[in-house]
């Protein structure tokens, strides 16, 4: 029996370190770094009202097609482009080398052109009313319907008359939108696109980008922040440091004033370090600065739980408790304390998610889960491991529980 | 920190023990427990914590915040040059370009500096990085940010909203699994920590940025926290020896968690100096607000939050016999 246990408890041991060595690698790629720690920029576009283009749900969406477009260009790993509330759009790209040319072409003001073969601007995309996608009746394939405003009619008008039969182009921002061919002379200032495309949802994408030519809402940059990507990879390294710095002390520390349950704690440290990993490595969470901070801190909160049974089980064996009955006695009594204790403490977790933006979210995203893995490791694993150590009675002398 | 044997003995004849604060009754094989009389001596303790609050709020509303750009808005900007340079050259370049406020200048390694100025238009923006770089040559521009004055004003309203709303849901929460009273100690305990920590602040005029909001909510977190384990630990002692005097008791479930909270807070402090002197420039303010607040926290757990509770207990009571006396009468 207590052979059993003991094998049971070497096994769980080298378990874990398995476990570690294996996972380590496969969690640490699916782990992204934030923009603040290989350099890239956060910019918030703030759409503003003008006479000709007031703020609407639809030109903010249009307007939002156009930005991605724009930084589909740039070539960046997983973008963020997406609005916030009704009239912000924000954009994250993180690893990008030159933030300053990024920032540049995100906040340019969008212009829609009409260019003839030659090349030459003809039309400007603020003469054009209205862009629709629809299905053709004749044929059943999607085309988009565009309209001219009286002055643009003429000018296309013109245009279509001189270039009959000929390739001319739709250019947004300096880039090739589409390249119809004039079958006749559009006098109405009604026109029809068709012929290449596939989707309603292709022909819906132009549709929104020629209608935000013609709707330019203007954005603004509110907020912009940009980390170059030296300084990302120092803040990196500076932290991971200090975060080792720290580890070593709280383990050292442990060991020191708990001793043998202190080295059970730390050993409960590793795995537990490996479920908060893991857990983001799951969600492909981005780790920012504020995260490492974040996880560091909730490490603090793993090693209370277990100094809050060590130091309950400690009272226990002094009340004269048998090892078993006092780790026992240590955990049911420690459990409500815990509990209470780390939920107030989620609520202040839960409020910062709420409210925080960006690097503040980051923070109270890998508190939480810090916070949720310490209960759980604290309150099944560290008390397995302590029963398991003393069936096996491995270490009896209570010298060692700190008594 | 033994107590088992003690306890019921104690029980079995309180007027020994009430008010005596010492390890009486104790008994038994181990080393008795030395209570420490927290609670007698608290308005020693509440003076100290009005002395650490008070020049912290008097300088709050003279001199209010040091405020950063994400609470003012303007534009912030951290450039590395390779060869040697000086702020006062930097500050030259800076004077040509036509800005309504002075730029502010400072150097934080060799060769690098932080440059705040007003909001700059991107374009602005540009022409100040093109003067720098043409007339003092290469440099890397580490960070640029700019933060618009809406931004900037919403931040500030945010954070007092996400305060109030923590304090709320956490007093809601103690009520709820507690008691009233020990949700408004709680609460005054936080409040406390909250005001040293925007007292040091101020009084030395550190600059804040949106991570010192991060950093009052985490603060706020883990005072409760250490708050909380003292409070468990009375709820479970008045329910085990209903008998105990009041505050014979909480004195007890002080000294029997003081490890605990001290400890504690020491592995957090651990941390806390460790990404504070060796992490990277951007974390300092949270790390340094963190820091107080983790000590602060720490004292006001122990040294107020229970004592006040006591007090509010009595002050209960007596609201409760006053009215007792005028029905009666």
């Amino acid at each position: 029996m207590q052979r059993w246990n003991i094998t049971q408890l070497v096994g769980i041991v080298v378990l874990v370190l398995i476990a570690t060595a294996v996972a380590y690698k496969p969690i640490l790629n699916n782990l992204n770094l934030g923009l603040d720690l290989r350099g890239g920029l956060h910019v918030v576009l703030q759409a503003v009202d003008t006479p000709d283009a007031p703020v609407t749900a639809d030109s903010v969406q249009a307007a939002l097609g156009i930005v991605r477009n724009r930084i589909d260009q740039l070539g960046v790993k997983e973008p963020v482009v997406q609005t916030e509330g009704n009239d912000r759009i924000v954009v994250e790209l993180a690893g990008v080398q030159d933030p300053q040319e990024a920032v540049r072409i995100i906040g340019k003001t969008a212009i829609l052109e009409f260019r003839g073969p030659g090349g030459q601007t003809e039309l400007y995309g603020s003469e054009l009313q209205d862009a629709q996608a629809a299905i053709s009746p004749s044929d059943g394939k999607p085309e988009v319907h565009i309209k001219f405003k009286p002055k643009g009619t003429q000018v296309f008008a013109d245009m279509t008359t001189r270039y009959n039969q000929q390739q001319i182009a739709v250019y947004l921002d300096n880039q090739v939108l589409m390249a119809p061919v004039v079958r006749e002379p559009i006098t109405t200032g009604e026109a029809v696109i068709s012929g290449s495309y596939n989707t309603l949802q292709e022909a819906e994408s132009d549709a929104i980008l020629l209608r935000s030519g013609s709707l330019p809402v203007k954005l603004e940059i509110v907020e912009k922040r940009t980390v170059g990507p030296m300084l990302g990879s120092d803040s990196l390294q500076k932290s991971l440091q200090a975060g080792y710095l720290g580890l070593a002390f709280i383990f050292l520390f442990m060991l020191g004033f708990y001793r043998f349950p202190g080295l059970v704690a730390n050993f409960t440290l590793i795995l537990y370090g490996l479920l908060v990993m893991g857990v983001l490595a799951l969600l492909h969470a981005t780790i920012t600065l504020p995260g490492i901070a974040g996880i560091l801190l909730s490490v603090g909160m793993a090693v209370d739980a277990n100094i809050i049974i060590f130091e309950r089980m400690k009272e226990e064996l002094r009340s004269g408790k048998t090892l078993m009955a006092g780790i026992d006695a240590g955990f049911s009594r420690a459990f409500w304390t815990i509990f209470d204790a780390n939920l107030t403490t989620l609520i202040g977790a839960g409020v910062l998610l709420y409210f925080g933006t960006g690097p503040i979210k980051g923070f109270a995203v890998t508190l939480s889960i810090g916070i949720l893995a310490s209960m759980f490791t604290a309150i099944t694993f560290t008390r397995y491991l302590l029963r398991l150590i003393a069936r096996s009675r491995v270490v009896t002398d209570r010298k060692w529980y700190g008594v | 920190m033994k107590q088992k044997k003690g306890l019921p003995n104690q029980v079995q004849s309180p007027d020994k023990t009430t008010g005596d604060n010492g390890a009486s009754g104790q008994g038994g094989q181990s080393r008795p427990l030395r209570v420490i009389n927290f609670v007698g001596r608290r308005y020693i303790w509440y003076a100290i914590s009005l002395l650490l609050v008070v020049p912290g709020l008097i300088s709050f509303f003279l001199n209010g915040l040091n405020l950063g750009i994400d609470f003012t808005g303007g534009n912030l900007m951290q450039v590395s040059f390779s060869q040697s340079v000086e702020s006062e050259q930097v500050r030259a370049v800076l004077a040509k370009a036509d800005l309504a406020k002075t730029p502010v200048v400072q150097t934080t390694t060799s060769g690098e500096f932080l440059i705040r100025t007003e909001e700059l238009s991107e374009e602005q923006s540009d022409a100040l990085i093109t003067a720098l770089t043409g007339e003092l040559g290469q440099m890397e521009i580490l960070r640029n940010e700019k933060v618009g004055a809406i931004i900037g004003g919403e931040l500030a309203r945010k954070a007092i909203l996400a305060m109030s709303i923590a304090s709320v849901l956490i007093l809601l929460y103690i009520t709820l699994r507690f008691e009233f009273r020990f949700g408004l100690a709680a609460i005054v305990s936080l409040l406390h920590d909250a005001l040293v920590v925007i007292g040091v602040f101020s009084l030395f005029q550190i600059e804040v940025d949106s991570s010192f909001v991060a950093a009052l909510l985490t603060i706020l977190g883990y005072s409760i926290n250490d708050t909380i384990v003292i409070f468990d630990r009375i709820r479970e002692n008045r329910k085990n020896y209903p008998r105990l005097e009041m505050v014979e008791m909480v004195n007890r479930s002080i000294t029997q968690t003081l490890t605990r909270s001290i400890n504690t807070v020491l592995t957090v402090v651990f941390v806390l100096v460790a990404l504070h002197f060796f992490g990277g420039e951007t974390t300092k303010v949270f790390t340094l607000a963190m820091l107080i607040g983790v000590v602060s926290g720490c004292y006001s757990s122990i040294f107020n939050a229970s004592p006040l509770w006591v007090d509010f207990m009595r002050m209960g009571k007596n609201k409760f016999r006053k009215l007792n006396a005028f029905a009666r009468s």
